[in-house]
């Protein structure tokens, strides 16, 4: 039974949600209006909001000075890759945690979060020297493996809640039905948790996406994604702000559009084991 | 049929190896984003006109990100770079862990006697030079002739601490939201320890004695650092504990300071009318001394372009080098590019060349600066270690970055100049005690 709430504290709540997210969408807004603007109106103080001379220049000087899509490809194959390979491994663990728990899954499960808790510059030297003697540096193939390291707790953990909703009895009648093990996971388990999954995915290709330690350290030319290509536009000395901001925007464009588009599963996923 | 295969594998097989034979080398450099070097990629053309069997791969990454992944590059042996941009702080570093190729020989026309002395000297350890410069800045005065003339003072040949105090206070005129001087506030060893650092050399200190004892407890300390939290206090912009160059560059430019004391480079920035609402008023002067001192502090900067050991392109990498830092290359930016464009602080000859004396007003003054700088002997004191604005010790970013700390949180108000220098003291003891020195 829902409660009974008055138009004004409805049109209040509605007012401060808005006013919470604009002020978290901030930056994002700020950034894209700077990329519009010149260097000398980036810095100009007081900023001025939404007068000022538009212009282009500083996209296409981005686009002149570095290659785009190659970043952008590098992006896509980096942050894909390492969430599917992180799935195929994360699936099947957290059908064991959540279904066939042992007397230590739990611990199980924080030990795995406790890596997360390093700061991964802690581990730069010895995955820099693994990554040098396999011959993995600076490729695409490198990054995916330590990007799916690197977010598979995440990724058991989410699917791990999702499955816990599910209740074994389907899955029990399913093996008394006949079920082997791999098609109880693929044919019952799997379409039942196909939100969770879905959006278990969209958020690891963000995170992977926006990763930029690892993709920064571990290339060079030929496998830095969109991180690199941000990084290649803050200067010590000389103005940048515009270009930079002209870069970002640029990097963060696909992710946005992607997000906007399965904005349902993401707040789904962010919320996740919130709801019962 | 078996023979006609055969036959095709074979063939193919020679195809391939007279591809592999004719291929290109491509080598890799790893740069930092400022102009210069933004430049020169846009003029590789010439490059890969002379050199058509020369690929090169740009990576261009933000200063500090470039320092980091350099540096684990090449301590582990990584190899993925064939030429680095690095600062003459790593040079002597480095080359003394032989980490870098020496880089003699680099071709008759390539005139080597023509780089500035000061300059290459910070780069050459035991007699070798291990790195090429490929722009070089030391620091200066910058002024507004207007708002000097206002507050009806002259500037001296050789301006004064005394002076720029004065100075400021009079130039200062916070209802119109001119400061009198602008100086670096945001904490760091490039930051605002590259600024004090000099500055505690015209003072006539110095980080530490020969026994690499520390200095924060003596009086030239004390004097530099209370004259430095004078001017930011009374006399600087709000919020100048987080000011660093490109905060003062644009405070500047926009007419918000009276006086800027920073790398000579900023000139080229603040006369240019396209950035600069200022570019008509501005006058340049040498870094201030202490009363009747002579040391400006010997601020020198320069990007370098080396070769780690690990290239296994070294030869193609020297041929890249030799041409991006060489006389002809200076030539082909003063075509294509106008001539106030060449990059500055590396060649003699640059500043006998009549063209670019006229379109840069600040040459005089930037190369005045560059030659009174003595990287070998920073202070006027005794001091067992090289460098103007830095000291060249691997363990000076660490330590320079947490000293830089309690000096910005002494100009943003949190502690006052005794406890910061008593902090800086202790701190700086207890990491050199740990990382063995004396050595």
């Amino acid at each position: 039974m829902a409660r009974e709430v008055s138009k004004g504290r409805k049109a209040a709540v509605t007012a401060l949600a808005w006013g919470i997210g604009l002020l978290i969408f901030f930056p994002i807004l700020w950034t894209v209006l700077t990329s519009f603007k010149t260097e000398a109106e980036a810095i100009a103080s007081p900023p001025s909001f939404l007068f000022f001379d538009w212009t282009l220049e500083n996209y296409e000087t981005v686009n002149e000075r570095s290659d785009y899509l190659v970043h952008f490809w590098n992006s896509v194959v980096i942050a894909l890759g390492s969430t599917l390979v992180g799935l195929l491994v994360a699936v099947p663990a957290a059908w064991s945690m959540a279904f066939v728990p042992g007397k230590r899954t739990k611990d199980v499960l924080m030990w795995m979060l406790s890596t997360k808790m390093m700061p991964a510059v802690g581990v730069l030297v010895p995955i820099y020297l693994l990554a040098r003697d396999t011959g993995l540096l600076d490729t695409k193939l490198g990054l995916v493996i330590v990007l799916t390291l690197v977010n598979l707790p995440i990724i058991v953990w989410m699917l791990y809640t999702y499955f816990k909703e599910i209740p074994g009895e389907i899955l029990e009648a399913a093996r008394m039905d006949g079920a082997s093990l791999s098609s109880e996971i693929l044919y019952v388990l799997t379409p039942m948790a196909v939100p969770g999954i879905a959006s278990t995915l969209l958020l690891n290709v963000i995170l992977a996406w926006n990763e930029s330690f690892w993709t920064l350290n571990l290339t060079a030319a030929n496998a830095a994604p969109l991180t690199a290509f941000i990084a290649s536009y803050s200067s010590p000395e000389g103005l940048f702000y515009a270009k930079l901001s002209a870069a970002s925007t640029m990097a963060i464009a696909p992710i946005l559009i992607l997000g906007w588009f399965s904005q349902k599963q993401l707040v789904r996923g962010l919320t996740f084991g919130a709801v019962k | 049929m078996t023979v006609t295969f055969r036959a095709l594998v074979g063939a193919s097989m020679m195809l391939a190896f007279a591809g592999t034979a004719s291929a290109q080398t491509t080598i890799t450099v790893a740069t930092v984003n400022n102009g210069d070097m933004i430049r020169m990629q846009r003029l590789m053309s010439d490059f890969y006109a002379k050199h058509p069997d020369i690929k090169v791969n740009w990576v261009t990454l933000e200063e500090n990100v470039l320092r980091q992944r350099v540096t684990t590059d090449i301590a582990s042996k990584g190899g993925q770079y064939d030429v680095l941009t690095i600062g003459n702080y790593e040079v002597p570093i480095w080359a003394k862990q032989n980490w870098l190729l020496a880089l003699d020989n680099l071709g008759a026309d390539y005139q080597q006697d023509d780089l500035l002395p000061q300059v290459a000297q910070s780069l050459t350890v035991d007699g070798k030079l291990y790195a090429v410069p490929f722009y070089a800045e030391s620091s200066m005065l910058m002024y507004r002739t207007d708002l000097l003339e206002k507050a009806g003072l002259k500037m001296p040949e050789n301006p004064d601490w005394d002076f720029i105090t004065d100075a400021a206070a009079k130039m200062t005129d916070k209802s119109a939201g001119v400061y009198g001087i602008c100086l670096r506030g945001k904490a760091g060893w490039g930051e605002n320890m590259a600024f004090l650092t000099s500055m505690v050399n015209s003072m006539g200190g110095s980080w530490f004695d020969m026994q690499w004892k520390p200095q924060f407890d003596q009086p030239e300390w004390k004097a530099t650092l209370d004259t430095y939290l004078k001017l930011m206090s009374n006399y600087g912009p709000p919020g100048a504990s987080s000011n660093g160059f490109n905060e003062n560059l644009a405070l500047f430019q926009t007419g918000k300071c009276g006086m800027w004391i920073d790398a000579t480079v900023a000139a080229s920035f603040i006369s240019d009318p396209k950035e600069s609402k200022v570019a008509d008023k501005v006058g340049f002067a040498p870094a201030p001394t202490r009363a009747g001192g002579k040391n400006h502090g010997n601020w020198l900067w320069s990007w370098n372009l080396a070769i780690p050991a690990t290239s296994t392109k070294a030869d193609a990498a020297k041929t890249f080098v030799a041409w991006a830092t060489s006389p002809e290359y200076t030539k082909l930016v003063a075509e294509k590019e106008g001539v106030a464009n060449v990059p500055p602080g590396t060649r003699t000859s640059l500043y006998k060349n009549p063209d670019y004396l006229k379109v840069a007003p600040f040459a005089e003054m930037t190369l005045k600066a560059i030659e009174s700088a003595n990287t070998a002997h920073p202070s006027e004191k005794q001091v067992p270690y090289t460098g103007g604005q830095f000291v060249a010790i691997p363990e000076f970013q660490a330590i320079g970055t947490a000293v830089g700390q309690q000096f910005s949180a002494a100009v943003a108000g949190k502690s006052k100049a005794e406890q910061a220098l008593t902090a800086a003291q202790a701190l700086t003891v207890r990491e050199m005690t740990r990382a063995g020195y004396p050595k």
